[in-house]
């Protein structure tokens, strides 16, 4: 009886002190959740979410403080993408967050500029270049388009304007779309397969 | 002769090249007009040299290669610089893309050419390259890769084999046929450059067993120019057998590794077309302005014709066909791997060989009509050369599950079209692999983008916390200033006045003139002594001039 006690009692303690070691020899330093989920977000910081930005809105959403169908410039692909990572079925987009638009720069209508610096501060990307009293403008390459410049601007000298498609850039539509669905012969087969096993 | 490998998979096609190799190569008719894309290689696009309205000769160089992985274009005939802007490229998104266009002049005047043809073998490696760089050569086979890169095998690489490839396995393509027949011995003379910039330990010039004719032609170009310098190697005909990694295979026994280059493992392929192209740089100096192209398919007269680049399709298909209005379809490259064309109105650029058109006459261009679901039958599977698993790939890539499809390694695919070709359910695996792809390198783009917006983003922060935390330390160290002038003044403490080596200088100083006054005995001042009334007189006077002052600062607010 003793022994067995004294057994378990060492036990015990071997492996509190392995679990307390453990926790200190393998602490994970920062918020992987957090890091993970910023790292699908497409960083606009844009503030669309409700948050100011796209790390504290991964916050939120790692504390299940929001939904994750508030991203509208990440769209239905973010939505997937942060599905798959937190096992959770996906939603459609909060119309309340925003519609998904194609994506926009933008562009600042330079002879209209009065070099105020409103829009340089706005800026979640430092893409804005210039000086007080100077013409500002946009580095393009960098502008992630969250169109935070347009309000303060005073004189409405910035526009969003629409990335135009290159040939650089095309790529090979889904064939689902291109191929397979104007088939008449494949829509009724489907429609007759459906009606029977319902 | 060595022993051959047999790549797995592949199929046997119908060949239909009977109908394009009946007559010779004649030279196209000089056009009314050339379009030039600069961007007609792998790599990055070039970057035009000259300006509109500028007048250029043949073989000069109006666009330079802008980067490591790029080539220059060159002006195909004399004439006139009309434009520099978007035409309508040779591209399957039907989009526009920069060209230069040029008005010939019809005079053909060439710009003065330098020839290597004495001295080449003189040439240290990285000139002779340079010379083939210069003269803009890229891979004609189709891919289009600049071809002084696959020369430079990089430090410490030996190079085992040299491959010329002959093979041209796609269905109607003969171009290269052509250039075997009409010039082995611009081929030959051309190998032995590649072979002497390289150093190359064996060349084999690989051609498919459905050519007799240029295997004749070229064994006895080799016979006349380069006895037992280079083998001749008589391929089977399967397709893809002119694919690279396949050839690499069928020639040494090796694999190339995935997502890795021939020189990996010891092997450089050239194209025939490239080949004939570097002996015009090197012999001839003559940069690269045009090449054999097949225009076959449904037309009158199916040939190969010598094609100055930037040439518009629709005049060239007029020299072969008496009526362009009918065509339906109209593709650039073969059947298997081609990509079909929105316009007739697009130039044919270095990588174009094959023109293949289609009036909706003949069954074998009938195209794709009843897509049926996957029966996973595996006939996909057998036939790749690779060893992929087309039918897994084409799960994955319609579902767009894009980590899953680069798990099946969907990169190495080489889009030969064996998988679609086989399938009984007609379902267009090739497009699906080509969407997969292009997504991912999207997806792979705007996650760097975002990395980056998210980099600037953090940047920015700690900057704007950076610069609160210096104003704070300012506004703190200011205030902390001002406490200590405030806590001085109100308890000065004489000890510490003599501590401080400055106040102590003062107050010696103030000593010593003390002293000196004391010592030089001055007589007092009037004002010293005097008597109490004298002293209240003059309390009077200051009081009254001080009220007049008074009176005065008053009126001169009023």
């Amino acid at each position: 009886m003793l022994s067995a006690i004294l057994v378990l009692v060492l036990l015990a303690l071997v492996f509190g002190l392995l679990l307390g070691y453990a926790s200190i020899r393998f602490k994970v330093e920062g918020e992987p959740l957090v890091e993970q989920i910023d790292s699908l977000l497409p960083q606009t910081q844009c503030g669309q979410c409700g948050f100011p930005g796209c790390k504290p809105y991964a916050t939120a959403i790692a504390n299940e403080e929001a939904d994750i169908n508030q991203c509208p410039p990440g769209g239905e692909a973010t939505i997937h993408a942060l599905a798959d990572l937190l096992d959770r079925e996906p939603i459609p987009l909060n119309p309340e967050n925003g519609e998904e638009a194609p994506k926009t720069i933008a562009i600042i209508n330079e002879s209209d500029c009065i070099g105020c610096t409103l829009c340089i501060q706005a800026c979640p990307v430092d893409a804005i270049l210039g000086a007080a009293k100077q013409m500002h403008t946009v580095i393009e390459i960098e502008c992630t388009g969250c169109e935070l410049c347009v309000p303060p601007c005073p004189v409405d000298c910035i526009d969003m304007v629409a990335v135009e498609n290159n040939i650089e850039q095309w790529n090979w539509p889904s064939p689902i779309k291109a191929l397979e669905a104007p088939l008449v012969f494949l829509e009724t087969t489907k429609s007759s397969a459906g009606k029977a096993s319902s | 002769m060595k022993k051959l490998f047999r790549f797995p998979g592949g199929i046997e096609v119908p060949q239909y090249k009977e109908i394009s190799i009946t007559q010779a190569t004649k030279k196209a008719k000089l056009p009314a007009r050339l379009v030039l894309p600069l961007h007609q290689h792998i790599g990055a696009p070039a970057e035009p040299i000259v300006a509109e309205g500028e007048i250029v000769l043949k073989g000069q160089k109006i666009a330079h290669a802008t980067d490591y992985v790029s080539a220059p274009i060159h002006a195909p005939t004399s004439g006139t610089v009309s434009y520099i802007g978007d035409r309508e490229a040779p591209h399957p998104s039907g989009m526009r893309a920069p060209c230069i266009e040029i008005i010939p002049d019809g005079k053909e005047t060439w710009v003065e050419l330098t020839s290597h043809a004495r001295d080449y073998t003189a040439l240290d490696p990285s000139s002779l390259r340079n010379v083939i760089r210069e003269a803009g050569i890229v891979g004609l086979g189709g891919a289009g890769f600049p071809s002084y890169i696959k020369l430079n095998p990089g430090p410490g690489r030996e190079i085992e084999t040299l491959i010329i490839n002959g093979i041209e396995c796609e269905p109607y393509i003969t171009c290269d046929d052509m250039l075997m027949r009409e010039r082995a011995d611009e081929i030959v003379a051309g190998v032995l450059v590649i072979q002497h910039a390289l150093q190359a330990k064996r060349t084999v010039i690989a051609i498919e067993d459905n050519k007799p004719e240029a295997i004749e032609s070229v064994k006895s170009a080799i016979k006349q120019l380069a006895e037992d310098l280079i083998d001749v190697a008589v391929i089977p005909t399967i397709y893809p057998a002119g694919s690279e990694k396949q050839l690499v295979y069928a020639i040494t026994g090796e694999e190339v590794p995935s997502e890795g280059l021939p020189v990996q493992v010891g092997v450089v392929c050239q194209n025939i077309g490239t080949v004939a192209a570097v002996y015009r740089a090197v012999h001839h100096g003559e940069p690269l302005i045009s090449r054999y192209v097949t225009i076959t398919g449904d037309v009158d007269s199916p040939q190969n014709l010598e094609v100055l680049f930037g040439t518009i399709v629709e005049e060239l298909v007029a020299q072969c066909s008496d009526n362009v209005q009918d065509i339906k379809r109209l593709i650039i490259g073969g059947p298997m791997m081609g990509f079909a064309m929105h316009s007739l109105n697009i130039p044919l650029i270095k990588t174009s060989n094959c023109v293949l058109v289609d009036r909706g006459r003949h069954s074998q261009f009938s195209g794709r009509e009843h897509i049926m679901p996957c029966i996973r039958c595996g006939a996909c599977a057998q036939v790749c050369p690779i060893k992929l698993l087309p039918q897994q790939l084409y799960w994955y890539a319609k579902a767009e599950d894009l980590d899953q499809v680069q798990n099946y390694n969907l990169f190495d695919c080489i889009e030969c079209g064996c998988c679609d070709y086989v399938c009984p359910s007609h379902i267009p695996l090739v497009q699906y692999y080509r969407f997969a792809k292009g997504e991912i390198w999207q997806r792979e783009e705007e996650r760097l983008k975002s990395d980056k917006a998210r980099l600037r983003h953090e940047f920015r922060e700690r900057r704007i916390e950076r610069d609160k935390q210096e104003a704070e330390e300012r506004r703190r160290l200011k205030k902390e200033a001002l406490h200590k002038k405030a806590t001085n003044a109100e308890n000065k403490d004489p000890a510490d006045e003599k501590n401080d080596p400055k106040k102590a200088a003062i107050l010696a100083a103030m000593e010593r003139v003390r002293e000196k006054k004391s010592s030089q005995k001055i007589n007092p001042k009037n004002t010293d002594n005097l008597s109490k009334k004298q002293h209240q007189l003059i309390d009077e006077i200051d009081e009254r001039r001080k009220r007049q002052r008074q009176d005065e600062q008053q009126s001169g607010v009023d």
